[in-house]
């Protein structure tokens, strides 16, 4: 067991991934020499040759492409794309391809690959490398959407990906990744994709939360405990599938909810949270359901940005509200 | 590198049915004619106006360097250092009514268009006066009056947008000519090659400077292009290209007069590949594993764009230390008043988060 921060146990998963499974190609700009923008590939091209640690060239749209053809053949691709703000071109592979080629073929061609990219806000970089675009993935069917929100679901979750059958985008959270520190043991041992993960219990109210917000959530739920308010956080970890099972029952239990997310509010995952908890949990409810979210406006001014993400006492002023309810 | 650059390597466009006369023959015979060796038509003047633009974008990033390091400035920031010549010598050959797009590289495309140098600054820091309001940061920055049409962070996105630009100014029936700078890592996105054909397709008065600085952040180009001869990649369209030593300012300068006459003349895109060096990393975050010092070093030694002007200034007598300590001068002042505009100006206000995204919401 070490303790490692979040890029480091991506790393791991790679190296672990690529150690295991020769079928197992690392791509994008930049992931060899470098080691990538935040180094999560480093070493990897030194270890593995560069048969299998691909320093492209800037093309985000044909990485995906290529890695779309490459998952045809047997191959589980990890695509790097630096940002998520450099992700849209590829929307274009992963909806009309990647997502679909199980579909088209009646199962006969699967696409194994992985889409990993930080993304999210926090670090003062402005446009482009803050963004949350993680529901325009997870409205399109045939994708898994994971964002892991601790050094321990990054290792667990992108073995997990890497070894599943059909394309996965895996979103890091930029700001946890040196921020995040925990243990990890690096024994090849996968998370389950498609479940919630309950971080912390609690009788009043449901924070329920992703990637960066997790920790906020867990700051919030700290806060409010000293008031005597018993909150219970959950980490979606993956958004597609959604267990929804999770949600409800912990719902159930409290009978009140935030959903926290950078994204923009409007048409943002917290909405489709809502609709299953309206769907089949509307009457544990004992107040309305609160999102909290970034605003729908362009990413952030770099000296303004902490205004417009989200943050622990944002979280726990929706909870608040939500207890006024009796 | 440059030296090893010959000063205009060209590719001329095959000959095609609708064009009795192959375009690159007559550009051939029309250059040779019109453009003497460049130092003989630059005037003093002019070398020290190239000397003092250049001074101007080398102190002033020079001076962004050390405020990023100070926490000044946030968010992405990439200097242009050493390319310096490029700029300048392609803005002197422009008109008013020629227009540029760019990359997020960006500081000496609007300093040497004449964009405030302190308004520049104060975006840098993120401050109210910028020229996005603060709200924009070194990558995106717009000027409508100077004609600047940005500053964009997605690399290879001012190809089509500039694209766009030029096809506005050809239906306007105007002289203006768009010039559309872009990287060596750039020239491998997909979209660029779309955007050729259609410049080509409805010849659209567009220069597509293509500002090879040998390295995409650590990718150099020879790993990251199956061909190195950037200025060939229009051939297939028929796009004739040159091949320019980037770190000349007149060398520049002259292939830019030719390419702004061709486009002018209502013949099409041209391509110039200006093979230039950055000294600095790639952002402000840089490993440098992908390069040794001593490349780096020998470029600012033996290719430097102001030693090599300054040198010609000093032995052609074209001007003396006196002449060239008091330009220093001016653009130190100019800077240090960039510098302090730029940390004096009030933040954006916090009502700015939500303007600018719809006309009202
Ligand atoms: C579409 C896209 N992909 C990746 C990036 C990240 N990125 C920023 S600059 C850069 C390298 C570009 O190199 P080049 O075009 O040669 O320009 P230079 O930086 O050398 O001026 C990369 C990969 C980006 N901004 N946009
Ligand atoms: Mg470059």
């Amino acid at each position: 067991m070490t303790e490692v921060n979040l890029v480091q146990a991506v790393n791991l998963a790679l190296a672990r991934a690529m150690e295991e499974d020769d079928h197992v190609l690392v791509l994008g700009e930049d992931v060899g020499i470098d080691g990538g923008v935040f180094r999560a590939t480093d070493g990897l091209l030194r270890r593995f040759g560069a048969e299998r640690v691909l320093d492209t060239p800037l093309a985000e749209g044909a990485i995906a492409g290529l890695s779309v053809g490459l998952g045809a053949q047997g191959f589980r691709p990890v695509a790097e794309i630096q940002f998520t703000g450099f992700i849209y071109p590829i929307i274009d592979q992963l909806a009309s391809h990647a997502a679909r080629l199980r579909n088209r073929t009646r199962g006969r061609l699967t696409c194994p690959m992985v889409v990993r990219s930080p993304c999210g806000g926090g670090i003062r970089a402005v446009e482009h490398h803050s963004e949350s675009p993680e529901a325009m993935f997870a409205h399109i069917p045939g994708l898994r959407v994971v964002i892991p929100s601790s050094p321990r679901r990054a290792y667990g979750l992108l073995l997990a990906a890497i070894r599943d059958p059909d394309p996965v985008v895996f979103l890091e959270p930029t700001r946890l990744y040196r921020a995040a520190r925990g243990d990890v043991v690096d024994d090849g041992a996968a998370d389950i994709l498609g479940r919630c993960f309950v971080l912390r219990e609690g009788g009043d109210v449901t924070l329920i939360a992703w990637g960066a917000m997790v920790v906020e959530a867990l700051a919030a739920a700290t806060a409010l405990e000293a008031e005597g308010v018993g909150a219970e956080v959950i980490d979606v970890a993956t958004l597609k599938p959604l267990d929804t099972e999770t949600i409800v029952a912990s719902i159930g239990k409290t009978g009140r909810c935030v959903i926290a997310h950078e994204a923009p509010l409007t048409g943002g995952f917290g909405g489709e949270i809502a609709g299953r908890i309206a769907e089949q949990a509307l009457f544990s409810l004992l107040a309305p359901i609160e999102r909290i979210a970034g605003y729908d406006t362009v990413i952030p001014l770099p000296r303004l940005e902490q205004l417009y993400f989200p943050d622990a006492s944002r979280i726990a002023d929706a909870a608040r509200r939500a207890m006024a309810y009796r | 590198m440059a030296k090893s650059a010959p000063r205009a390597k060209s590719t001329t466009p095959p000959k095609t049915k609708s064009q009795a006369k192959p375009p690159g023959k007559a550009l051939k015979s029309k250059t040779a004619a019109k453009v003497p060796a460049p130092t003989a038509v630059a005037t003093s003047d002019r070398i020290l106006r190239y000397y003092r633009d250049m001074l101007l974008i080398r102190r002033f990033e020079e001076r962004v360097g050390q405020m990023y390091g100070m926490g000044l400035i946030g968010g992405f920031c990439h200097l242009y250092i050493g390319q310096e010549a490029v700029v300048v010598g392609l803005q002197a050959a422009l008109g008013p009514e020629d227009q540029v797009i760019t990359g997020y590289r960006d500081h000496g495309h609007m300093l040497a268009i004449g964009m405030e140098p302190k308004r520049v600054m104060a975006e840098l820091t993120g401050r109210r006066d910028g020229y996005s309001k603060g709200k924009g940061g070194s990558m995106h920055m717009f000027s409508r009056a100077e004609r600047f049409f940005g500053g964009h962070g997605i690399v290879g996105a001012p190809v089509p947008l500039g694209t766009g630009l030029a096809f506005a100014q050809r239906y306007q029936a105007g002289r203006g000519v768009t010039v559309c700078y872009f990287g060596d890592g750039a020239s491998n996105q997909g979209q660029v090659y779309e955007s050729f054909n259609m410049a080509e397709l409805w010849k659209l008065p567009i220069i597509y400077v293509i500002e090879n600085n040998q390295y995409a952040m650590g990718t150099s180009v020879k790993r990251a292009s199956a061909t190195v001869d950037l200025y060939r990649r229009g051939e297939s369209f028929a796009i004739p290209g040159r091949q320019v030593d980037g770190m000349d300012v007149l060398a520049v300068r002259a292939a830019a007069d030719e390419a702004v006459e061709w486009c002018r003349s209502g013949k099409g895109p041209m391509i110039l590949e200006m093979k230039t060096y950055r000294y600095r990393g790639h952002s402000m975050s840089d490993p440098a594993k992908y390069r040794s010092r001593e490349e780096v070093n020998k470029v600012r030694t033996e290719h430097d764009p102001i030693d090599q002007v300054r040198n010609r200034l000093l032995e052609g007598k074209l001007a003396d230390e006196a002449r060239l300590k008091a330009i220093d001068n001016e653009i130190r002042e100019i800077v240090i008043a960039a510098a302090e505009f730029a940390q004096e100006s009030p933040e954006p206000d916090v009502a700015e988060l939500w303007t600018d995204v719809l006309e009202a919401i």
